[in-house]
């Protein structure tokens, strides 16, 4: 585990860059995280996902799936993936603050 | 005379039946089970049927055959689950009351769910080996199929057996080759996660298993449909993954009845306390295998591990104790790999898939996170195990919870 500065804030992080506790996160770090993806400025709509993902992994421990997101926020999947290009699960989790949708191996 | 009733008797359901016989006097105990389907599937077997290595008659058993004689077994579909008044309704119009519920309704395949999917092609061009008719389908499809591109594609998770889909394709590419044909075959596999492997230490030690069998992977592909005349799947961000053959695993969804009882997540999987099972809703319902969601494996060696110490917590319950918070996820799991070998995984809800020797530290003979023959020859003698000791209710001498002796540490850089 190592760590890093994001927006001034020294962080704890996996080799793929997740933040492994999510109390580290604030939402500097989140604008940050989204420009390190390739999304310029967090618009309303990114934040109803983010917030809601935050709130849903308080709550269970993990990061939601997709199925989650949608019936939760609202959000339909094909808007995720406009709002989150090339993988909104794993984008919303980095940004989130909150590990990476994993498999068993 | 007080009443249980277990809904489902699949691998689940058996088990803990079979370990409520031999727990509970049964003259102060009234135990029911409740299934529609009179037959009980060893479906591990499933992922050999495509390519003849397993016939259906060793899979295939009466269900009434592992429950025990002094328990009631109705065949019946469950119509509705009422928590609040502590019964259960069945579509032959009988109503079942009950002290405490044991729901093991397992999951199931959904591909109504992913438009174009079960069509007109379905069986046809698109298959599956998630259940018997699928598997025995896919079996004639492949002994006529004259190769091109087989796309394995995982819809959404979580799935029964995380692994079966990588199992497949490997089999698929030993398979292939032995026909003589594997140059004719393109494989690939679709997935909406980041990759094939996601946990580190296993992408360290295994993660080029696929790469090396020429197995292509299509990572973070979520399909929106699939469109059975043009022969592609589509993802929600427009990337199309064109198909000769596609073999899909669709939605695993756990029973509509869970749903309707307000029990479960947007998959009917039931909220439960995930190391003792007890319903977050309501202090008479434990939901036991597949049905529950809980951060491990759909497999049935989480279900036999999770009722080992789910049965020791159950009396403490019935006698008025707390129940201890125990279960850690422990899961096992054989990966086929094709060419007469296998993987073994052994993990939980904390710890990652690491190195060593399975069951014995030190020993083994199992080896975790490699390739190999004893491997694949644990996986066969498992099926006879699974018939003659599990389901008859017989102990297996392993701790119910992961254990950390035998195991290495391994450093990912």
């Amino acid at each position: 585990m190592t760590t890093k500065v994001i927006a001034g804030n020294t962080v704890d992080v996996n080799e793929e860059g997740f933040l492994t506790n999510p109390n580290e996160w604030n939402k500097e770090i989140a604008a940050e995280l989204a420009k390190e993806e390739g999304i310029d400025a967090l618009t309303e709509s990114h934040w109803t996902v983010i917030d809601f993902c935050r709130t849903s992994a308080a709550d269970s421990g993990k990061a939601p799936t997709l199925r989650a997101i949608t019936s939760g926020s609202g959000v339909s999947t094909k808007d995720l993936f406009k709002l989150f290009p090339k993988g909104p699960a794993k984008k919303v989790a980095k940004i989130s603050g909150l590990g990476k949708p994993e498999g068993c191996v | 005379m007080k009443k249980i009733v277990i809904l489902g008797a699949g691998t689940a359901g058996t088990m803990v039946a079979n370990r409520f016989s031999k727990m509970l006097d049964l003259n102060q105990w009234q135990v029911t089970l409740v299934d529609e389907d009179p037959i009980h599937y060893y479906q591990a077997g499933y992922i050999f049927m495509p390519f003849g290595m397993q016939d259906e008659k060793g899979i295939v058993k009466p269900k009434k055959k592992y429950i025990p004689s002094s328990m009631n077994l109705v065949q019946a579909t469950i119509k509705s689950i009422e928590p609040e008044n502590n019964r259960v309704s069945l579509d032959n119009g009988t109503t079942l009351d009950y002290d405490y519920l044991i729901v093991a309704t397992g999951c199931d395949i959904y591909p109504e769910e992913t438009p174009g999917l079960a069509e007109h092609e379905w069986g046809k061009s698109i298959h599956t080996f998630y259940n018997l008719e699928g598997a025995k389908k896919l079996q004639q499809k492949l002994q006529t199929w004259q190769g091109g591109r087989l796309v394995v594609n995982v819809v959404e998770n979580p799935i029964k057996c995380p692994v079966a889909p990588m199992e497949f394709l490997m089999l698929a590419d030993y398979w292939f080759t032995k026909r003589g044909m594997r140059d004719k075959v393109e494989l690939v596999y679709a997935t909406p996660l980041p990759g094939a492997f996601t946990k580190p230490i296993a992408s360290k030690m295994i993660g080029d298993l696929l790469d090396k069998k020429n197995i292509k992977v299509e990572s973070e592909f979520y399909v929106e449909r699939a469109e059975p005349d043009a022969k592609k799947i589509v993802s929600y961000d427009e990337r199309e993954v064109d198909y000769d053959l596609l073999v899909s695993i669709p939605v695993n969804k756990g029973a509509d009845v869970v749903g309707e009882a307000g029990l479960g997540d947007d998959l009917n999987f039931a909220y439960v306390n995930k190391h003792t099972f007890l319903s977050d809703k309501f202090d008479n319902i434990f939901v036991l295998g597949d049905a529950a969601n809980v951060p491990t494996s759909k497999a049935g060696s989480v279900a036999h591990y999770s009722i080992d110490l789910f049965g020791e917590n159950f009396e403490r319950y019935i006698n008025g104790k707390e129940l201890v918070p125990e279960f850690d996820g422990h899961a096992n799991c054989f990966v086929e790999s094709g060419y007469g070998k296998g993987v073994l995984i052994d993990f939980n809800y904390e710890q990652q898939p690491l190195p060593g020797t399975f069951p014995i530290p030190g020993i083994g003979p199992f080896q975790l996170l490699k390739n190999t023959r004893i491997n694949h020859l644990g996986k066969l003698s498992f099926q006879w195990m699974y018939w003659n000791i599990l389901m008859r209710g017989l102990h297996i001498p392993l701790p119910a919870n992961m254990v950390m002796a035998g195991k290495k540490q391994v450093t990912v850089n």
